[in-house]
């Protein structure tokens, strides 16, 4: 069996607020491998951001990583566990071997600095190489990922650039100094469908061309269906259902799953009718349900075992889920 | 369940009682909302207050030290202060007035004194007065300037004036703003850009030397009153400028809001929005624009009386009293002269702790 | 980039004209003309001027015409640099004013470098270290700052430095070279005068510049760029000085061009607290005794002066903020 690059095991992140702690990741597992994808799909809210921020170790004040394990397999095949990892080391991590990509490219941007500047810091810091040499990897990096006249663009500022043109730039700054990982938060909500459709298209190539391991984040199902290998399914900072692509929407087990693959909107559903919607709203991060967090959603609901237990993850061919309708004891 | 219970309260929170509930968390804030109510009662009840009359001068009491109040006389419970009594300085033959311990004068309470105007009755009772005073006694709580004047009586009689003046200056300034700031918004085009440029230039103007100039060009036989609402007219005319952007700021940015496209689609007029929708959800933002307008226009005023250029004595203000202690030489004398300068500091600290709050408060949701 | 600086220029134009006019009004606004003021204070001090002179001067100034005609040849001559006698002193303004003119702007320049120095640091502590017992200090300090006005600051240090110290504190040269022409000696004197009066006029600009910065800083340090560069691996302190600190200047910067109005205005009145040898105190003594060509002069003077900072602080802003160099070009 091949080894992940990158194993996460029982995470848990939490936010210490004045009006109380927000469990905002509590226990999930997953595990990326070379030149695979892993889809993590949720509600706004669900703790996917926090995930993705946790493992890099940047998660904002007052939140903080109080559980779990993060085995990271670096290029020299040493295994090391980020979450105790010194911060000196943790930054020779982040950026050369795991790379982010947000949401929104405007914002995520510094607007007092040209995209030059800022591509070629990472590769300052990282690569031992003088200014000249990182500015001739910019441009390179912004030809790869399809800017056009890279050297000129390489001195504009990002609030020069279409937004389409600033996530290709942002994608280049994350490949700066070839990560194995690749951690990409909504790369592609804020953009127009066709330009969504090029982005994608970039980062599979890019995966193609090196053997990238992408962790896509995503509240979009069909984003998943087109890019993922595997996924895991989260609703209130757990993962309530792993397994591979195929799986999942062909047999889909958990019945937020379910619920959430019936939104989709298809064209070849039947003109004028209602698409079906989860009922009932994400609770407050202050009220988390007791048992299982769905409880009160669930139109499968068991009735008490639901309410007073948490499900216990059941595995059946590398598809893992949390529910009792599936087994498991309380 | 404390938390579940809280939830709910705060979804079911109108506006103003969110506000009131963050406000209510600023200790700072709510101890100088305290400090600020203190201070407008001492001023309604100035005269009440006073043990002498602010105007009443007495040669030979001039520069007497503050006074300390013995509240026990044979282990009863009578405050008394102790009288002065003349004595002749044998090398310059002045006649100087000092302690004399040998003499109490027994404190009464709400005894007579000078008369005064209180909400249109007219009145001589004040708070404290002197049992059998002889001429010069007198409750000289914080001491006494050059002209033998009680600084107590004058220092809360400042008070009215110094906060009223400043409230009157607001009131001015906050209808310049919410009319020019409102047109800017409303209007745009070439009527906003003409009004913020404006802006522009009159914050770039050095204020000091334009209040001067204006001030000095008041007439000289105009009376307290006229002056007074000159003056405060003169502040205002280059302090609306703030509330102005305020006002524009948020009157564009909620222009945006989903609730008034809302309301527009709902077919409710210009006015209606205007006033029922948009104002409610700024005035909050607004009202602590003013309580952070209301400092920086008592600080105004008290610099230009202070310069000999505001208000003009018989008129007493904080800048006035100030204006007493500007003279170094004058102060190694009387340093008490210089506790006009604490209600000062008080007052406006107590008003920008408060406009701090407020501002924080006024955006519950963020 | 040639649009802001053309616009910021004419705005600048503008209030200069509208400075001029101020002035004019200053001058006018006493009841009676200057010419009747002039022999009034002429006579009052004993000597008298014929009804020749008195109508010579009127034809000069263009008393008795419309108004605008007053200020066409008013501000003819002030282009030309005459700006009209002073009464009270019986010379011409501009050898009154004298070297008081670059003092003031020299301890108002002082006073926003002290500003800047002082207020960026703190700013950007009180802001990365949020809630802590240095921001605290701070934080108070800034409310004190902002609640003692600089002249009752003036006062307190005067008053302390006097009974604890025994030491004057006023004026900007020592007695020796208060008289003396400028020589290397006297530059130094000034230089050992200067920091206090500065400091105390810098102060309460200071303490807005801090809450302003932190307030902009503790944006700035939650926007996702600030993730961006954590996420390359950039050291934190880095990270800071580099993208949040960097943008919160911008507010910073423009807020200076207000800021040194306010230190030209602040300066008028510590100076007449400390017996500085600034326009200042001539100001309010020209105001008291209706020496109006003199307190105009100064009123405009001090205009243009802070215009032209203002203007400067423009193109500061300009430099630090690259969305301004790259508009309309």
């Amino acid at each position: 069996m091949v080894e992940p690059i990158l194993s996460v095991r029982g995470l848990q992140t939490r936010f210490f607020g004045t009006e109380g702690t927000v469990r905002a990741v509590d226990g999930v597992d997953f595990d990326v491998y070379e030149g695979r994808t892993l889809g993590v799909v949720g509600e706004s809210g669900c703790g996917k951001s926090v995930t993705a921020r946790s493992v890099l170790g940047i998660v904002d004040r007052p939140g903080k990583v109080v559980g779990g394990e993060a085995w990271l397999t670096r290029a020299d095949g040493s295994r090391v566990d980020l979450f105790r990892l010194p911060e000196a080391d943790m930054r020779k991590v982040r950026g050369r071997e795991i790379a982010l990509v947000f949401q929104e490219p405007m914002a995520s941007f510094s607007q007092h600095y040209t995209i030059g500047n800022q591509i070629a810091e990472s590769i300052l810091l990282h690569m031992g190489v003088d200014e000249a040499a990182a500015r001739k990897r910019a441009i390179e990096l912004l030809d790869m990922v399809g800017v056009p006249q890279p050297d000129r663009r390489v001195d504009e500022y990002p609030f020069q650039l279409s937004g389409g043109l600033r996530q290709r730039v942002m994608i280049a700054m994350a490949l700066a100094c070839d990560p194995r990982v690749l951690i990409a938060d909504e790369p592609t909500t804020a953009l127009d469908v066709t330009t969504q459709a090029q982005i994608l298209d970039l980062l599979r190539h890019l995966q193609q061309q090196r053997g990238l391991a992408i962790i896509l984040i995503t509240h979009d199902m069909g984003v998943i269906a087109e890019m993922a290998h595997d996924v895991a399914v989260m609703y209130l900072g757990r993962a309530v259902e792993t397994g591979p692509v195929a799986d999942i929407f062909a047999r889909p087990q958990h019945p937020y799953t379910r619920a959430l693959l019936r939104s989709i909107p298809t064209v070849m559903a039947k003109p004028r009718t209602r698409l079906p919607t989860i009922a009932g709203s994400i609770p407050h991060p202050f009220n988390r349900p007791q048992g299982c967090a769905f409880n009160p959603r669930c139109s499968e609901s068991l009735g008490a075992v639901c309410a007073a237990h948490e499900p216990p993850a059941v595995t059946a061919d590398g598809h893992e889920v949390r529910c009792f309708i599936h087994g498991g004891q309380p | 369940m404390s938390a579940t219970v809280n939830a709910e309260r705060y979804a079911m929170a109108t506006q103003r009682q969110l506000i009131w509930w963050r406000f209510r968390k600023h200790k700072l804030a709510m101890a100088s909302l305290f400090i600020v109510g203190l201070f407008y009662l001492l001023a309604l009840g100035a005269d009440f207050l006073a043990t002498a009359d602010p105007h009443a001068t007495d040669a030979r009491t001039s520069y007497i030290a503050p006074q300390p109040v013995h509240f026990f006389d044979d282990g009863h419970f009578a405050p008394y202060i102790y009288g002065l009594k003349g004595v002749r300085d044998i090398k310059t033959f002045k006649l100087v007035y000092t302690v004399d311990t040998s003499r109490r004068v027994h404190l009464t309470f709400l005894g007579h004194g000078y008369p005064y105007d209180f909400l249109g009755m007219n009145t001589d009772i004040h708070l404290f007065g002197l049992a059998d005073a002889q001429r010069g006694d007198g409750i000289f709580l914080l001491g006494t300037d050059q002209l033998g004047r009680d600084l107590w009586s004058r220092l809360i009689v400042a008070t009215r004036v110094s906060l009223t003046i400043g409230l009157v200056g607001v009131t001015v300034s906050l209808f310049l703003g919410v009319l020019l700031g409102g047109i800017s918004a409303v209007y745009g085009g070439i009527v906003d850009t003409l009004i913020q440029r404006s802006i522009e230039v009159i914050r770039s103007l050095p204020t000091i030397p334009l209040w001067l100039g204006l001030a000095a060009a008041l007439p000289n036989d105009w009376s307290v009153t006229q002056i007074y609402f000159a003056i405060t007219v003169i502040i205002s005319l280059l302090a609306w400028t703030d509330l102005a952007r305020v006002v524009r700021g948020k009157f564009l940015a909620l222009r945006e809001e989903d609730f008034v496209l809302a309301a527009e689609l709902a077919g409710a007029s210009q006015f209606r929005i205007i006033f029922h929708h948009m104002l409610p959800s700024f005035a909050s933002h607004i009202i602590a624009a003013v309580s952070l307008a209301l400092p920086a226009m008592i600080i105004s005023e008290t610099s230009l009386s202070f310069l000999g250029l505001g208000l003009r004595p018989p008129a007493i203000s904080w800048g006035i009293l100030l204006q007493d202690a500007q003279n170094i030489q004058t102060l190694a004398l009387a340093p008490w002269l210089l506790i006009s300068a604490i209600p000062v500091i008080l007052v406006i600290l107590a008003f920008n702790f408060l406009g701090d709050g407020l501002r924080d408060a006024a955006d519950p949701y963020g | 980039m040639i649009a802001f600086v053309t616009r910021r220029l004419l705005l600048g134009l503008v209030t200069v004209w509208l400075i001029s006019m101020l002035s004019f009004a200053i001058i006018q606004l006493p009841p009676g003309d200057f010419v009747d003021a002039y022999i009034a204070q002429l006579s009052a001090s004993g000597s008298t001027v014929s009804a020749e002179e008195a109508a010579a001067m009127r034809q000069l100034y263009g008393l008795g015409q419309p108004i605008y005609v007053q200020y066409g040849k008013w501000i003819f001559r002030v282009v030309q640099g005459d700006f009209g006698e002073s009464m009270e002193w019986r010379r011409p303004v501009t050898e009154v004013i004298g070297d008081r003119i670059w003092l003031t702007l020299l301890l108002s320049f002082s006073a926003l470098i002290i500003t800047w120095g002082l207020a960026l640091p703190i700013g950007i502590y009180s802001a990365v270290k949020q809630y802590s017992f240095g921001d605290y200090a701070f934080t108070l300090f800034g409310f004190i700052g902002i609640a003692v006005p600089n002249f009752l600051l003036a006062l307190i240090v005067m008053y302390f430095s006097f009974t604890l110290l025994d030491a004057n504190v006023g004026g900007l040269f020592s007695a020796d070279y208060l008289l003396a022409g400028w020589s290397l000696g006297k530059v130094w004197d000034l230089m050992k005068h200067l920091p206090l009066p500065a400091v105390i006029l810098a102060l309460g600009g200071t303490a807005q510049l801090i809450r302003i910065m932190r307030a902009n800083l503790l944006d700035e340090l939650r926007k996702p760029y600030v993730v961006t560069a954590r996420a390359k691996g950039v050291a934190e302190r880095k990270v800071i000085l580099k993208y949040p600190v960097r943008a919160a200047l911008n507010p910073f910067a423009s807020n200076i061009a207000y800021l040194f109005p306010y230190l030209v205005s602040g300066s008028i009145i510590v100076s007449i607290v400390l017996g500085l040898p600034t326009v200042g105190p001539l100001l309010v003594k020209a105001l008291i005794a209706k020496d109006m060509f003199l307190a105009g002069t100064i009123v405009l003077l001090l205009g243009v002066m802070t215009v032209i900072g203002t203007f400067i602080s423009d193109l500061v802003l300009m430099w630090v903020e690259p969305r301004l160099r790259h508009q309309m070009d």
